[in-house]
């Protein structure tokens, strides 16, 4: 992984400092609290409902064992012994004192971690492929992309005060795992006939009030140009976005108000000043940047089928988990390996200190000490030998990780909704808990196969609802809590918005309302249709008469 | 009289701001002024043909586009922050330094705070009135704040990846 230099450590140590005095120019009542949020809010500090919660940038998703146990120590000596994985790749702590903040962030420093930019109007953390470098189907590694974007948007000095966040993801893959469509840029990379590299660029994604699947503007940008392009795209936005409303004012709106080809050929206009300037990337500095992510030292290895095939037959429980919860690598004889953080009873994608230091050992003994945090709140070893994955079962059981529902119901993506948020309208928590204890056959669950589930506590969509399977959103209906369902959304390739099933249902009725839903498919799919291939055949009204039926 | 920070230090303010409803009747010939866009677009000829020192000043959503052609009759270009949050002017300093090779002075008025400065520097600000409750000798330290940045802009021409040693 990226490794900082003199420079990037250097920036790291003096934003601490400048975070250290702004906090403290807060607490002597120097900056107003109308001054200092913004302020916080780009070093990822909320007050929340009951604290403040810190979100740490963890740059598309990777960190070293190292930094996991720093994860451990900063739950443990500042927070209440627990952490979050987000659905940005990201790890929150929702329990830090305002004033530890600076602290907290020095410690981060020491590890190359910075809590930059995690929130506020400005440029997020990129995001990416939870299997980048490992997975097979991958055509260009997006890592060193992403690292290369990280610092061109790290405290850029035209685009810190933005009309709305502005996030970023890059792909590489045949399959879209990071959800570019949905977001505000996505990045395609991509070869072009003559095996040159570029990127497909598409805009005005995102998911919110207004949720949009963006549109491609530039099917093939060579990469030199990625820079100059960015910025030209976000000077655009940052003149032109709307900033009377901040429900208009995310990109989606500017791009749909001047329409797609229109918002390209502003970009285009501005981009010819910019283009073969001094921001042109330099194959000296990509090569730089790539030669962080050259493969580790890989044994040379079989793959290992036919003793694996014959574990499963022993063990059942390891045949499942390994169905569910193991990922085809590009190398022969090892394999990526998918910690669910979604055991019943557990808030999707917490982890207490002892986890993390846990999760650190195991990355050092089987996985080249490093892991990835996935936008679905779990967290990957992407490198282990296909002879230890029993020995690495084992442990992992022991440390509560090996729940086997990797991609199936109970494996919810879960904003921290009301029971943390001060924007959230409803808990969402309490629900996924539900639906979990609901779904607690296994073998159903296997069933009934591959079904994103995505719940959020609020419009704002955390919890991308609005790209499930199933999506489930909290809405405030004269003070009370419930719950609006949608179904036939997708993050993936084909990339599409769910529909709104109807009225929505309160608390104690949500486990019931999506039984229902699962039953209509299983009696309705083909053989090998998957719940979403069945709603996009059947629609939505099979699934609305047996909801609403029983309120009749 | 207020004090504005000009060039990294701190210099008496000898420059009238005009608000931006004012019309010609009673302008000083002398004075130093910085006029409103409207005003300017109204009454260049007017404002040309006065003795005093002559800028204009841009509200957030004017676009410098309008006077690009017309910089030259300008000592100062003021950009109006009406939210330090605001950061549409941002662009704007850097097209005035780097597109359309202004070398007058660029100054950042509204509500111009301590903790904007560095970036309002790196794009090509080189003069800030801050707010008036603010005390600018403290709002000094934000220029060393940070000793290396990784993007070009007007600060500093090369990105640091081609600077790297």
């Amino acid at each position: 992984m990226y490794v900082y230099d003199q420079y990037d450590q250097k920036i790291v140590e003096d934003r601490v400092k400048q975070y250290r005095d702004q906090t403290r120019r807060y607490l002597a009542g120097e900056l107003s609290g109308e001054e200092f949020r913004p302020l916080r809010l780009q070093n990822g500090l909320y007050i929340q409902r009951f604290a403040p919660m810190l979100r740490v940038a963890v740059p598309y998703g990777l960190m070293s064992s190292a930094q996991v146990r720093m994860m451990a120590k900063i739950a443990r000596d500042y927070d209440k012994g627990y952490a979050h994985i987000s659905t940005r790749q990201n790890v929150q702590f929702n329990w830090p004192d305002l004033e530890d903040v600076p602290d907290i962030l020095a410690e981060l420093a020491t590890v190359q971690m910075h809590a930059i930019q995690t929130s506020g109007n400005c440029i997020r953390n990129t995001t990416t492929d939870q299997f980048a470098g490992v997975a097979k189907d991958e055509i260009i590694d997006p890592r060193p992309w992403c690292e290369i974007i990280r610092q061109w948007s790290t405290f850029h000095p035209e685009f810190t005060h933005l009309p709305r966040k502005f996030k970023i993801a890059v792909n590489g893959a045949v399959s879209d795992r990071a959800a570019i469509e949905v977001h505000d840029i996505g990045l395609e990379a991509v070869q072009n006939d003559a095996g040159e590299l570029g990127f497909r660029v598409s805009v005005g994604g995102g998911l919110g009030r207004t949720p949009i699947v963006g549109s491609f503007i530039n099917e093939f940008l060579p990469w030199q140009h990625l820079i100059s392009y960015l910025d030209a795209i976000l000077r655009v936005y940052n003149r032109y976005g709307r900033r009377d409303n901040k429900y208009k004012a995310r990109i989606k709106i500017l791009v749909k108000a001047l329409t797609p080809e229109v918002f390209a050929e502003r970009v285009n206009a501005e981009w010819v000043h910019l283009k073969d300037g001094p921001t042109t990337l330099t194959e000296a500095e990509v090569a730089r940047v790539a030669a962080h992510f050259i493969d580790p030292s890989y044994k040379a290895l079989d793959d290992q089928d036919a003793a694996l095939a014959a574990l499963d037959a022993e063990h059942p429980g390891f045949a499942r988990w390994r169905q569910r919860n193991t990922f085809a690598h590009k190398k022969p004889g090892y394999v990526a390996v998918t910690l669910s953080l979604k055991p019943t009873g557990v808030a999707p994608g917490d982890v207490t200190d002892k986890q993390f230091d846990a999760i650190a050992d195991l990355a050092d003994r089987y996985s080249f000490g490093e892991v990835r945090n996935s936008h679905n709140q779990n967290i990957i070893l992407a490198d282990v030998e296909q002879a230890q994955l029993f020995t690495l079962w084992g442990e992992l059981r022991e440390n509560g990780f090996a729940t086997p529902n990797v991609g199936l119901l109970t494996d919810i993506i879960c904003c921290p909704g009301g029971d943390f948020c001060s924007l959230a309208n409803a808990k969402s928590i309490p629900i996924a808990e539900a639906i979990q204890r609901r779904f607690d056959d296994l073998d159903y669950l296997f069933d009934i196969g591959n079904i994103d589930l995505n719940i959020s506590g609020c419009m704002n969509a955390c919890g991308h609802h609005h790209v499930g399977h199933i999506g489930i959103l909290g809405v405030d209906k004269k003070g009370q809590e419930f719950y609006q369902v949608s179904l036939g959304g997708s993050a993936g390739r084909d990339a599409s918005l769910a529909q709104i099933l109807g009225p929505s249902f309160a608390e104690a009725d949500m486990a019931d309302v999506i039984d229902k839903i699962v039953k209509v498919y299983v009696e309705r799919r083909t053989e090998e249709e998957s719940f979403l291939d069945t709603f996009r055949r059947i629609g939505v009204d099979p699934f609305k008469e047996r909801v609403y039926a029983a309120n009749h | 009289m207020q004090r504005i920070i000009k060039n990294g230090q701190l210099i008496d303010e000898s420059w009238h701001l005009l608000p931006k409803d004012a019309t010609l009747d009673g302008i000083p010939n002398c004075d130093d002024l910085i006029v409103p866009l409207g005003l300017w677009v109204e009454h260049s000829t007017a404002l040309k043909a006065r003795d005093g020192g002559l800028g204009v000043w841009l509200d957030a959503g004017e676009e410098i586009e309008e006077i690009a052609d017309q910089l030259d009759n300008f000592q100062v270009i003021a950009l109006n922050f009406p939210a330090f949050t605001d950061g549409r002017h941002t662009s704007t300093a850097y097209l005035l330094r780097n597109r359309y090779g202004y070398k007058g002075e660029v100054r950042a008025i509204g509500d111009v705070l301590r903790d904007q400065l560095f970036s309002y520097l790196r794009v090509g600000f080189d003069a800030f009135a801050l707010r008036e409750d603010k005390d600018p000798l403290d709002a000094l330290k934000a220029f060393e704040e940070f000793s290396e940045v990784y993007q070009a802009s007007t600060d500093q021409p090369l990105p640091l990846f081609r600077r790297r040693a």
